[in-house]
């Protein structure tokens, strides 16, 4: 390897994260408040209203992107917490920590708005469809991952038997993620697909494009923040640590 | 191999016979959680025939979870636990059998005494007959995918209510299903899709779970 070259396994080294990981978060945070002026002011003042829904469509840029976050962030929590088990890296097992509050947040907010929606477009805010369902199952299992890990005192321990558990949760994903297919139900079927034009119009598309990528943005941002804080705590009693935060007060 | 399965499971069930009252307490919640709903809802026997499948299978549900707290914690506190984990046989399997031995123990008495409590909420013979059959398939996936919580929570403080917030999530699939094929079967419609999934779960709960459960106490036993 060249010495040019990034060498991505420096970052596993607690040390090293934390400094990265201090240099990444304000330009994260940047990216999220401009993703989030655009996608706002696209999708709620330059896109047109809705040809059946009229405005109240417009909770689409807001839920579409965390019913995607929601399923996404579980899915990374869970590859992180496997790499951590069976690899023993413990940055993983800090990142697999610091995802659940993001992935529980997307998951209840995409409840939340989907009832907002759901009141003036099918008459109830909620009904026991089959993705809203496992939807809800979704925020179960991030809080009895969350409530396992707090459960156990022993740091290691935590981070393994949560493992176990993300892991065996994993089997969820794809319920919800098929659910509108398998299971005829209220809930309408996907608008955008990988395979096929969305239908939708193009602005439509795009804002809800710039909003997932806000999403992103301001997830990656939060749960860098969470993992740094994770870290010292881990690593508390390591002379870096206290180098560290000498340098900073 | 063989040999060793067969003792583990002889002496689970000859502990579990010397103290019935533990299996009894299990099927007495059974009883007494579905006596409460007429007295909740009303006495209307068309109403209780419509609730009738998910009554009993939510009862089900939670008569298994109460249950599932003792599946480990008792070989847990007197070390035979840590005695298994050193046993040449695959833990796995001796998971499996712990876990048939529960299901033999809690599970398969509610299965008996269900068509008893069929009849007070009302269903119809053939009903019955399918609400047996999904509880007969249904149950074992219950101890299976309860044996990790167990085991995931096993000596933690407070690790009862921790197990409900858990295990009961990833209890909806076989609820779904066993309930819906008695509520098929209600509405003249064939109840096979439902069993034949129920049966499909069942098949990857055997292969899958006994591992997870197997890592959990590996992780827990540390």
């Amino acid at each position: 390897m060249s010495e040019r070259g990034i060498q991505w396994f420096r970052f596993t080294a607690p040390a090293n994260f934390y400094d990265l990981a201090g240099r990444m978060i304000p330009w994260f945070a940047g990216l999220t408040v401009i993703l989030f002026v655009i996608g706002l002011y696209l999708g709620l003042v330059v896109a047109p209203p809705d040809y059946q829904q009229g405005d109240s469509y417009r909770i689409i840029y807001i839920h579409v992107p965390a019913a995607w976050m929601s399923m996404f962030l579980y899915v990374l929590m869970a590859v992180y917490a496997g790499i951590g088990l069976v690899w023993r890296i413990k940055m993983a097992e800090v990142m697999a920590k610091a995802i659940a509050p993001t992935g529980a947040l997307f998951t209840f907010l995409a409840l939340w708005t989907g009832a907002l929606w759901g009141r003036p477009t099918w008459g109830v805010y909620w009904v026991w469809d089959a993705r809203l369902t496992s939807e809800l199952i979704l925020l179960f299992l991030y809080l009895g991952y969350m409530a396992l890990h707090a459960a156990i005192d022993d740091r290691q321990r935590a981070a393994n038997a949560s493992a176990v558990l993300a892991l065996v949760g994993v089997v969820n994903v794809p319920i919800i993620y098929f659910s509108v297919q398998w299971w005829n139900t209220l809930h309408q079927g996907a608008s955008i697909t990988v395979t096929e034009a969305p239908t939708m119009a193009t602005i439509m598309f795009v804002t809800l494009l710039i909003m997932t990528l806000a999403c992103w943005m301001y997830s990656i941002a939060v749960v860098l923040a969470r993992a740094r804080i994770e870290v010292l705590e881990r690593e508390r009693r390591a002379r870096w640590v206290r180098e560290r935060l000498e340098g900073e007060t | 191999m063989f040999r060793s399965v067969f003792a583990l499971l002889r002496r689970d069930l000859t502990l579990a016979l010397r103290r019935p009252q533990d299996a009894l307490t299990v099927v007495g919640f059974f009883v007494v959680v579905v006596a409460l709903f007429p007295l909740g809802v009303g006495p209307d026997p068309e109403f209780l025939r419509t609730l009738a499948p998910g009554v009993l299978w939510v009862a089900a549900l939670l008569a298994t979870m109460l249950s599932l707290e003792r599946l480990f914690s008792d070989d847990y506190r007197d070390g035979t636990l840590e005695q298994l984990l050193l046993v040449p046989e695959p833990l796995g399997l001796l998971v499996l059998t712990k876990t048939a031995g529960h299901w033999l123990i809690t599970g398969l008495p509610l299965v008996l005494i269900s068509p008893l409590l069929a009849v007070q909420l009302n269903l119809g013979a053939e009903e019955i007959l399918i609400l047996m059959l999904a509880l007969l398939l249904g149950t074992p996936i219950l101890s299976l995918i309860g044996a990790i919580g167990a085991a995931l929570t096993l000596g933690l403080r407070g690790g009862g209510v921790l197990i409900a917030l858990l295990i009961l999530p990833l209890y909806v699939p076989p609820l779904i299903l066993g309930s819906g094929a008695v509520d098929a079967v209600m509405h003249g419609a064939s109840a096979q899709a439902h069993l034949s999934l129920l049966g499909a779960l069942l098949a990857f709960a055997l292969f899958a779970t006994p591992w997870a459960t197997a890592a959990a106490l590996r992780i827990m036993l540390d």
